[in-house]
């Protein structure tokens, strides 16, 4: 048998209709030539795109008030000042751009929360390119804004009504398309998810977040951060946040310290949801945090860790974050964490829009309830409280009651638990805040209001 | 192809059914929808109605190559509790002259088996085999992620059918005929499974591409109707693979089987026409 392109370890792979195997190996060949070998100019075009268009690049903000509550130097990457309000939209201009160098007249994507449809959307009203958003006929019903969005951008938005209606039956009917369309259409993956070359394709569209925070936080502090921390869900805002710090890594045996180039650690923080465990019986997992306690398995097309039950069906999974809502991730990330490179860890709902009401609260910065994840990871390392056990319900230590998949993922959960509680971040903090939240305002007074969430504003205003 | 049909003297229970049946009728329903007792009915329906193998599809959550049709079977299927050891157990029970085929996805194959077994395919394989099944097909498994289960399969004697793209040419045609087994599935058009109302261009190109091939070729995807197994015969095809047409039968019928037991019949003979019309001599038989 040929060899198995695109792997990261075991991860990866191309698991696609052999319908599909050819438009890959021409997106192989355009990824080597456009996007690493600037082959025509291409590079040097996106990167205008992303300069006049998406406003890049982006700020690396000091958070003053977060560093005196933390106790040491918190940095916020404000991808929410994306052209779109996210970071999703380095990855559509690329895409987008990509396919015209490419000769396809047509471009499809999927979207959940609807944030990578209107990145796709914008960037091909912007490029003038046909395009065709699949999105789950429940996140059509729940992201009205967004659907709207994209249809004043021009875009078709086709609703999926298969299985549970969200993210991952718009993927399944995406890659549908895509069988039957591949010769003339580009489908243009919204994370590092997906066959080779899509996972390595998107990481280096997203990329550019690493690369200014490496140059920012220079200039900044004059060293490369201790700590680099992120949200994932599919792991796009996550790979590109860490590309660029992936090397920096101390070897066991070196006695390096001080040195101020090694041994960046790096963070992906994920949603707990509600518990960590999975109902078999019920196929639903209340959370998304595949890299926490995900197995190994097939999805989209590659082989990563997912949420599934013993019989191999993947679940539904649940986050109040409509963005890190997948039963999958990355298979590179997936990689990254087996060696320990990546340390996984998982925030529960509360924790998240507790983070979210103190961003906006203490900095003026309102945050997507995705970057939230990573802002209570903070909270829970770094917080007042980060010593305590078991008092705010915090996903990490309720993981002792993940039920339903036996003691295997009982005990990855545990090891999850275990990180975070064990997360010591240094003195120089990197976070990145991959959108702005003005788009969950609707999710979050709904969930505010039937919680008691410390950090809240009181809206007594509205009563009457 | 048919200029080389001939007595092949072959292991493969799929293969020797196809060309001792020529021109050979291979049905697909889902398992388990809406319930497994029914396939069992359903399944020797079509072999009484004269198919000659029959696949039967063993419901995964996420089906990226069925159009929507397959796609809700696969639904109620899930939905009635079909899983693959109740699925085993049902290809037990089932009595026909058809050699049967799993058609599912890779996932499914990676977690069968006790925990320890991981990501491996061998404990699925070799207890599709003791199951009495004759074949796999995977379509979300192209040849170059296929080695293991190749493996699996020739140790355990199972057939892997690979299917044949419209956009499948060159090196990876030759690499796909060589190492599928029973038959090639040929793809008549791109896209997902579903009934279509007419034969494609890409499915007499596909076939011209395949003259010559050593194994049996039988083209699948949109295939519904007696006459286009009739066209697709003559166009040289050594069989038809029907699917949704028959899974929107049983279950929209009053009376499945017979619905089924006839529809098979008629397919069968359109098939058969296919071979009269395009005055291609009889195949040998032994």
């Amino acid at each position: 048998m040929a060899d198995t392109a695109g792997r990261f370890g075991p991860y990866g792979g191309q698991y696609v209709p052999e319908a599909l195997v050819p438009a890959l190996a021409e997106l192989v060949d355009a990824h080597e030539r456009y996007v690493l070998h600037n082959e025509d100019g291409f590079r040097d075009e996106l990167r205008e795109h992303l300069r006049t268009f998406a406003g890049r690049p982006t700020p690396l903000q000091r958070a003053d008030a977060l560093s005196e509550r933390y106790g040491r130097d918190i940095y916020l990457k404000r991808e929410d000042l994306v052209h779109g309000g996210a970071h999703k939209l380095n990855n559509a201009l690329g895409q987008v751009l990509l396919a015209t160098y490419m000769g396809k007249d047509r471009v499809i994507a999927e979207t959940g929360a609807g944030q990578h449809g209107t990145a796709t959307a914008m960037a091909a009203a912007h490029l003038d390119v046909p395009c065709e958003i699949y999105m789950g006929r429940v996140d059509v019903n729940r992201q009205r804004p967004n659907v709207y969005r994209m249809r004043m951008s021009g875009a078709e938005v086709t609703p999926v009504d298969a299985g549970s209606a969200t993210l991952k039956e718009a993927i399944n009917e995406t890659m549908r398309d895509w069988a039957g369309s591949v010769e003339t259409t580009h489908y243009a993956v919204g994370s590092v998810v997906g066959p080779h070359p899509f996972p390595a394709l998107v990481r280096d569209f997203q990329a550019v977040i690493g690369e200014e925070i490496r140059t920012q936080i220079r200039d900044e502090a004059a060293r490369l951060p201790d700590d680099v921390v992120a949200c994932a869900g599919g792991g796009s805002n996550t790979m590109g946040t860490f590309a660029a710090f992936v090397e920096d890594e101390r070897p066991a045996d070196a006695d390096s310290e001080g040195d101020a180039t090694a041994d960046v650690a790096l963070h992906a923080v994920e949603a707990g949801g509600s518990d960590l465990g999975i109902d078999e019986e019920s196929g639903v997992a209340p959370n998304s945090a595949s890299l926490s306690t995900g197995t190994e398995g097939v999805l989209h097309g590659a082989l990563t860790k997912l949420l599934q039950t013993e019989d191999g069906q993947v679940v539904e999974s649940h986050s109040i974050s409509a963005g890190l809502d997948y039963a999958g991730v990355g298979p590179e990330l997936a990689e990254l964490v087996d060696r320990d490179r990546v340390t996984p860890a998982t925030v529960d709902d509360d924790a998240t829009l507790t983070a979210f009401h103190r961003l906006s609260r203490l900095e003026g910065i309102i945050p997507a309830l995705e970057s939230s994840h990573a802002l209570a990871y903070l909270e829970e390392t770094c917080g007042p409280d980060a010593d305590a056990t078991d008092e705010d319900g915090d996903v990490s230590d309720r993981n002792d009651d993940a039920s339903g998949r036996g003691g295997d993922v009982s005990d990855r959960g545990g090891d999850a638990s275990g990180e975070t509680g064990d997360a010591d971040l240094g003195d120089l903090v990197v976070v990145t805040v991959s959108g702005r939240g003005d788009k969950d305002l609707e999710t979050v007074l709904e969930e505010t209001d039937r919680r008691d969430i410390e950090t809240a504003p009181d809206v007594e205003v509205f009563d009457g | 192809m048919s200029d080389d049909r001939r007595v092949v003297e072959t292991d493969s229970a799929i293969e020797a059914a196809i060309r001792e049946n020529h021109p050979a009728l291979i049905t697909y329903l889902t398992a388990g929808d809406p319930d497994l007792a029914s396939t069992t009915r359903y399944v020797e329906a079509l072999d009484r109605g004269g198919a000659d193998v029959i696949e039967l599809g063993l419901p995964f959550s996420e089906p990226i190559a069925e159009g929507p049709t397959i796609q809700s079977a696969i639904s109620r299927a899930l939905e009635a509790g079909t899983t693959p050891d109740s699925f085993f157990d049902l290809v037990e029970s089932i009595e026909t002259d058809a050699p049967l085929v799993v058609m599912t996805y890779t996932n499914l194959l990676m977690q069968y088996g006790p925990a320890e077994s991981g990501t491996d395919v061998a404990p699925f394989v070799e207890r599709a085999a003791d199951a009495g099944l004759d074949g796999v097909i995977i379509p979300d498994l192209p040849a170059s992620e296929a080695g293991g289960v190749r493996e699996a399969c020739e140790a355990a004697g199972l057939d892997l059918i690979a299917i044949v793209a419209p956009t499948t040419e060159g090196e990876r045609l030759e690499t796909l005929l060589s190492t599928t087994s029973g038959f090639a599935y040929v793809q008549a058009r791109l896209g997902t499974t579903g009934a279509r109302t007419d034969v494609s261009t890409a499915t007499h190109e596909s076939l011209k591409r395949l003259d010559g091939a050593d194994v049996p070729v039988a083209v699948g995807f949109g295939v519904s109707e007696p006459e286009h197994a009739r066209e697709i015969v003559a166009a040289g095809a050594d069989g038809v693979v029907v699917g949704s047409a028959l899974v929107e039968l049983a279950a929209t019928s009053d009376d499945p089987e017979r619905a089924l037991e006839a529809t098979a019949r008629e397919l069968k003979r359109g098939a058969r026409a296919g071979t009269d019309a395009n005055a291609i001599p009889e195949p040998e038989r032994s």
